[in-house]
C-alpha cells in the first residue's frame, strides 16, 4: 500500500481487520467513533459484521458471545463508556474469551472533557473490575504503533485467552501520521487454540501446558458450559476450594509465566544515563523531545517507553532503578503509573512530571524536572 | 432412535452435579422439561443449539443440559445471545431469563433485542419476585403485594412482558404458566421455528419467598392458583377488560412475519462487497472531516 | 545546529470558526508534505463540541526527521480566518514567524508585518464560494513560504475535492498563489 496519512483511531480499525477481527459491537463515544464508522464501513467488505448495540454493556456481552461463536471481536470506547464494560471485562477473564477492548481515554472523571486528552484510566484498566484477575494493557505512542499494537492485542488475547485492552491517547486517535501499511498477508496472525480430542474428552478449563486451554466454538461439536462463577475443569459452577485455587493460580500463571513475550517496551540512550524518564502514549513523545534537547545540553539522558503497561514491566523498570540516579515519570494524570514505579525503583528516585487538565505534557514541562527546577 | 435416546435424560449432563440448586416444587425445572420436549420433537441436532442465560434461579438452568451453554451476567443474556448469533447463523439461540433479569436490569436489552427482530428464542421465566436473593420485588411484582423490599405492600405497577415485546418490534409473542406444560412446550416450539425475536412468557411461581411472604402457602397451592388465574386467548376475548386485567391469559398474542436482522444485514455485506474498496474510500472520500 | 533548528521542524497553524474548512486545509497541507513531497508530518486537530460554528484549530508539523512531540510549541506559520483565533495564536508565533489573516475577518491584527488579505472575498470572486477560501488560504501560504512544492500542494487539494470540483479548488488555489506573487519572498523556511 502506498504512503496514506491516517489518523490513530482509523489505524486501529485496519489493525482489527488486519488481524482477522470481523466482528464488532460498540456504541458511540467522543474520541472513539471513527473506529466505529470506519468499522461499520470495512467489516461488512471482509464478510464480518457491524453492530451498533444500545449501551457499552451490551456492546462487550456482544463481542463476548461472538467469540464464544469462534469470531475475533473488537468494542471501542472513551471513559465513560469503558466504566460500564467493566463488568464484563471481568466475565471475559473469568470465562477466558479472547477480545479486544480500546479504550480511547478523554479528560474525567465522569462526562469530564470528551475532547480533550487525558491518561486517567491507567488505574482503571488494571483494576476496573472486580475481583483478581489477570489483564494486558498495551498502550500506542505513533499511528503505525496503533495498527501494530491493535494486531497484537487480537494475538495476545487469542494466544492467552483473554481480553486485551488497548488504551490509546485522544492525541494519538486524532492526529494524523505519515504510514504505509502493510500487507495483511505479512503480519504474523494468531489465531485460538482448538482441539481434536474427542468431545468427551474435552475439558474447555482443563490443565494443559503453557495453561491456556483450547476453545473450539459454540457449535462446532464441542457442547461445553460457560460461567462467571467460579467452575471445575469442565466449566461447572463449583464451590470446592480444592477447584478453585487451581483456577485462579492458572489463570494469574497463563500471563506470569508468559511476560517475555507480553512485555513490549523500547529503550532509548539508558546506557550512559543518570536520569531515564519512564513513559507511554503521547507523553513519550514529549520525553523523547525532551531528552533530545536534554542531551543538546550534554544532560545524560534516557528514556524507557512502554508499549505494555499491564502488567506492569517491574524487571526493566527495576534494571532501570539500579542504574539511574534518577527516574521522570511524566503522565497526564495527577500520578498513576508513577505509583508502580515508585514500588519498582523507590520513591526517592522518582520525579513525577503530571497534569489532569485536558492539556499534553510540553518537552518543556519535563525538561524543567530534568533540570531539576 | 431408541427409548432411551429420547428420553429426556439424553438431553441432560448426567455426569454434572445433580440434584440441581432449585427449590423441590419449583417451576423453572417444568419449563426446563418443556423445552428438551419441544427440541426433541423437532429432532434438532444437540451441537447446533446454544442456550443463553443470565443470573438468578432461571439463569442455573442451562449448566444442566447438555448443549452449548452460557450462563451470563444479571440482565445481559440478550446482548450476549446477539452476539453468538451473529457470528454463528446457523446457532439455534435460546435466551432463559428471569423477570427482574429481563425487564429490570436488561430492560433495555430486551427492548432492543426486540427491535432488531434478531433471531433469538427468549424465554422469560415470570416469578413475580427475585428469587435467589431472598424475595426483592422485582418489575413484575403485583400491586399490593409483599416483598422482603415491599414489607408494607408494592407500589409499582407490573410490566406486562408480552404487550412490552410485542410494542417492541418481536415478531412471535406466546404466554402460558408451568401449570400447563404441553402448551408452554408446544409455544416453544413455534418460538425456535420462528425467524426473528421471539418470546414466551412462562408464568411461574415462587413459593419459598413469594408464597410465604403473601401467605399463598405451598408449590401445591400456588400451582392451584396459576390453574385457577389463567384463562385461554379465546375465552379470554368474552370478558370485560376489567375482569381480564384479573387473569393471566395463554395464548399465542403475537405472530407476524418480517425480515429478521441478520437477513436486512446479508445485504449490508452483499452492498459493501460490491461498493469501492477501502483504499478507494480513503483517497476520496470525506475522511470524516469537518 | 541551533537551539531553534535542532529540530529541523517547521510549525504550521490554522485556525478559525468551525465550517470554514481549516482542519480540511491542515490535512490538506500535511498531504501535499507527507504523500508528495516525502516529508515527516505530524497533523493535528481541535475543535469544540459544535458541529458548525465555534472554534477549530489544525496544526502541521513538517519536518525531514523524526516528529516526537506532535504539537506546535512556538509556530512558525499562523493562518488566522477569524479574530477569535488571531487573539488566541498570534502571541504564540516565533519571533520571525509569519501571520496571515483574512483583513476583513480580523480588524485587529497584533502584528505589523502580517499579511493581510480578504481572503473570504477573494474566495467568492473567484470561484463563487465562500466555502473555498481554505483553499486560497493554503495558495497563499505556500506562495509565501514554499513549504510545500506547488505541485504537492495542487495534487493534493485535487486528491481531497470531491468529485466536480476540481476545477473550483484549482482555481481556489490559483487565486491564492498569484495574490501573493508580487509580494516579497518570505525567507525559506523548508
Amino acid at each position: 500500500m502506498a504512503v496514506t496519512l491516517m489518523q490513530g483511531n482509523e489505524a486501529v480499525g485496519w489493525g482489527a481487520l488486519a488481524a482477522g477481527c470481523r466482528f464488532y459491537a460498540g456504541y458511540p463515544i467522543t474520541p472513539s467513533s471513527e473506529i466505529a464508522e470506519m468499522l461499520s464501513r470495512e467489516l461488512p467488505k471482509y464478510g464480518g459484521k457491524f453492530i451498533q448495540m444500545e449501551d457499552e454493556i451490551a456492546s462487550l456481552a456482544a463481542c463476548i458471545g461472538a467469540s464464544v461463536g469462534g469470531v475475533k471481536s473488537m468494542t471501542a470506547t472513551s471513559g465513560p463508556g469503558f466504566s460500564l464494560m467493566q463488568e464484563h471485562i471481568g466475565y471475559a477473564a473469568m470465562t477466558e474469551v479472547p477480545c479486544v477492548i480500546v479504550s480511547v481515554q478523554r479528560l474525567g472523571p465522569s462526562t469530564g472533557q470528551p475532547t480533550s486528552p487525558s491518561q486517567g484510566d491507567v488505574m482503571q484498566a488494571r483494576w476496573g473490575t472486580h475481583g483478581d484477575h489477570p489483564i494486558i494493557v498495551l498502550y500506542p505512542n505513533s499511528v503505525p504503533k496503533a495498527f501494530g499494537l491493535t494486531v497484537t492485542a487480537f494475538n495476545l488475547a487469542e494466544k492467552y485467552r483473554t481480553p486485551v485492552i488497548l488504551l490509546m491517547d485522544e492525541v494519538i486517535a486524532h492526529m494524523r501520521e505519515r504510514f504505509e501499511m502493510p500487507p495483511f498477508e505479512s503480519l504474523t496472525v494468531i489465531d485460538r487454540m482448538g482441539t481434536n480430542v474427542p468431545p468427551e474428552w474435552y475439558k474447555p478449563y482443563g490443565d494443559t501446558i503453557g495453561d491456556v486451554p483450547p476453545m473450539p466454538s459454540f457449535g462446532s461439536g464441542y457442547r461445553y458450559h460457560i460461567t462467571g462463577l467460579f467452575h471445575d475443569v469442565m466449566g461447572y459452577p463449583t464451590q470446592r476450594l480444592d477447584e478453585i485455587n487451581p483456577l485462579v493460580e492458572r489463570m494469574q500463571r497463563k500471563i506470569n509465566n508468559h511476560l517475555e513475550d507480553i512485555l513490549l517496551f523500547e529503550e532509548e540512550e539508558t546506557d550512559d544515563a543518570n536520569t531515564v524518564i519512564i513513559a507511554y502514549g503521547v507523553t513519550s513523545r514529549s520525553a523523547r523531545h525532551a531528552m533530545r534537547l536534554a542531551r543538546n545540553h550534554r544532560h545524560n539522558i534516557g528514556l524507557l517507553t512502554l508499549y505494555t503497561i499491564w502488567p506492569f514491566p517491574e524487571e526493566a523498570v527495576m534494571r532501570i532503578g539500579r542504574s539511574a540516579r534518577r527516574v521522570i515519570v511524566p503522565e497526564m494524570n495527577l500520578g498513576q503509573l508513577a505509583l508502580e514505579v515508585e514500588r519498582a525503583v523507590g520513591k526517592h528516585k522518582v520525579v513525577r512530571v503530571n497534569r489532569a487538565d485536558g492539556e499534553m505534557i510540553s518537552p518543556q514541562m519535563i525538561l524543567q524536572a530534568i533540570e531539576g527546577r | 432412535m431408541d427409548k432411551d435416546e429420547r428420553s429426556a435424560y439424553s438431553y441432560l449432563r448426567t455426569t454434572k452435579k445433580f440434584p440441581n440448586i432449585w427449590c423441590s416444587g419449583c417451576g423453572i425445572g417444568i419449563v426446563m422439561g418443556a423445552l428438551i420436549r419441544a427440541i426433541d420433537r423437532m429432532g434438532l441436532d444437540k451441537n447446533k443449539i446454544a442456550l443463553v442465560s443470565g443470573i438468578g434461579c432461571s439463569g442455573r438452568m442451562p449448566v444442566y443440559m447438555d448443549f452449548n451453554t452460557m450462563h451470563t451476567t444479571h440482565g445481559r443474556a440478550l446482548a450476549f445471545a446477539t452476539g453468538l448469533k451473529l457470528a454463528k447463523p446457523e446457532l439455534k439461540v435460546v435466551v432463559i431469563m428471569g423477570d427482574g433479569d429481563a425487564l429490570a436490569i436488561g430492560g433495555n436489552h430486551f427492548i432492543h433485542a426486540a427491535r432488531r427482530n434478531i433471531d433469538l428464542t427468549a424465554i422469560v421465566i415470570n416469578n413475580q419476585i427475585y428469587g435467589m436473593t431472598g424475595g426483592q420485588y422485582s418489575p413484575t411484582t403485583p400491586l399490593e403485594m409483599r416483598a422482603t423490599t415491599a414489607p408494607y405492600g408494592h407500589v409499582e405497577p407490573p410490566f406486562p412482558i408480552c404487550e412490552l415485546a410485542i410494542a417492541a418490534g418481536a415478531t412471535y409473542v406466546a404466554r402460558s404458566t408451568v401449570y400447563h406444560a404441553v402448551e408452554l412446550d408446544k409455544f416453544i416450539e413455534h418460538a425456535i421455528q420462528k425467524v426473528g425475536f421471539s418470546l414466551v412468557e412462562a408464568v411461574s411461581y415462587c413459593h419459598t419467598t413469594f408464597g410465604r411472604l403473601n401467605k399463598i402457602g405451598s408449590a401445591v397451592e400456588m400451582m392451584h392458583q396459576l390453574k385457577e388465574m389463567s384463562i385461554s386467548l379465546s375465552a379470554a376475548e368474552k370478558l370485560t377488560p376489567e375482569e381480564r386485567s384479573l387473569k393471566i391469559i395463554r395464548g399465542v398474542l403475537h405472530n407476524i412475519d418480517k425480515p429478521d436482522y441478520s437477513s436486512l444485514y446479508d445485504k449490508v455485506i452483499e452492498r459493501a462487497k460490491a461498493s469501492v474498496t477501502g483504499k478507494e474510500y480513503m483517497r476520496a472520500g470525506p475522511g470524516g472531516l469537518e | 545546529m541551533s537551539g531553534k533548528n535542532a529540530f529541523n521542524r517547521i510549525e504550521v497553524r490554522l485556525a478559525g470558526e468551525g465550517g470554514q474548512g481549516m482542519i480540511l486545509a491542515g490535512v490538506i497541507l500535511a498531504e501535499a508534505a507527507a504523500i508528495y513531497d516525502g516529508k515527516n508530518i505530524v497533523q493535528t486537530q481541535t475543535y469544540g463540541p459544535e458541529a458548525r460554528g465555534g472554534s477549530s484549530k489544525a496544526e502541521v508539523i513538517i519536518s525531514d526527521g523524526e516528529i516526537d512531540y506532535p504539537e506546535v510549541i512556538n509556530a512558525d506559520f499562523l493562518v488566522a480566518m477569524s479574530q477569535e483565533a488571531c487573539d488566541k495564536y498570534a502571541s504564540n508565533l516565533k519571533k520571525d514567524g509569519l501571520l496571515i489573516v483574512d483583513s476583513e475577518k480580523v480588524r485587529r491584527v497584533p502584528l505589523t508585518n502580517a499579511i493581510k488579505l480578504p481572503i473570504t472575498r477573494m474566495a467568492v470572486e473567484a470561484t463563487g464560494k465562500s466555502i473555498t477560501a481554505n483553499v486560497v488560504s493554503l495558495g497563499i501560504l505556500v506562495g509565501l513560504t514554499n513549504l510545500v512544492s506547488r505541485e504537492a500542494i495542487q495534487k493534493a487539494i485535487i486528491a481531497r475535492a470531491p468529485k466536480g470540483t476540481e476545477e473550483v479548488n484549482q482555481k481556489a488555489l490559483d487565486r491564492g498563489l498569484t495574490a501573493v506573487e508580487g509580494l516579497l519572498s518570505v525567507k525559506d523556511k523548508a
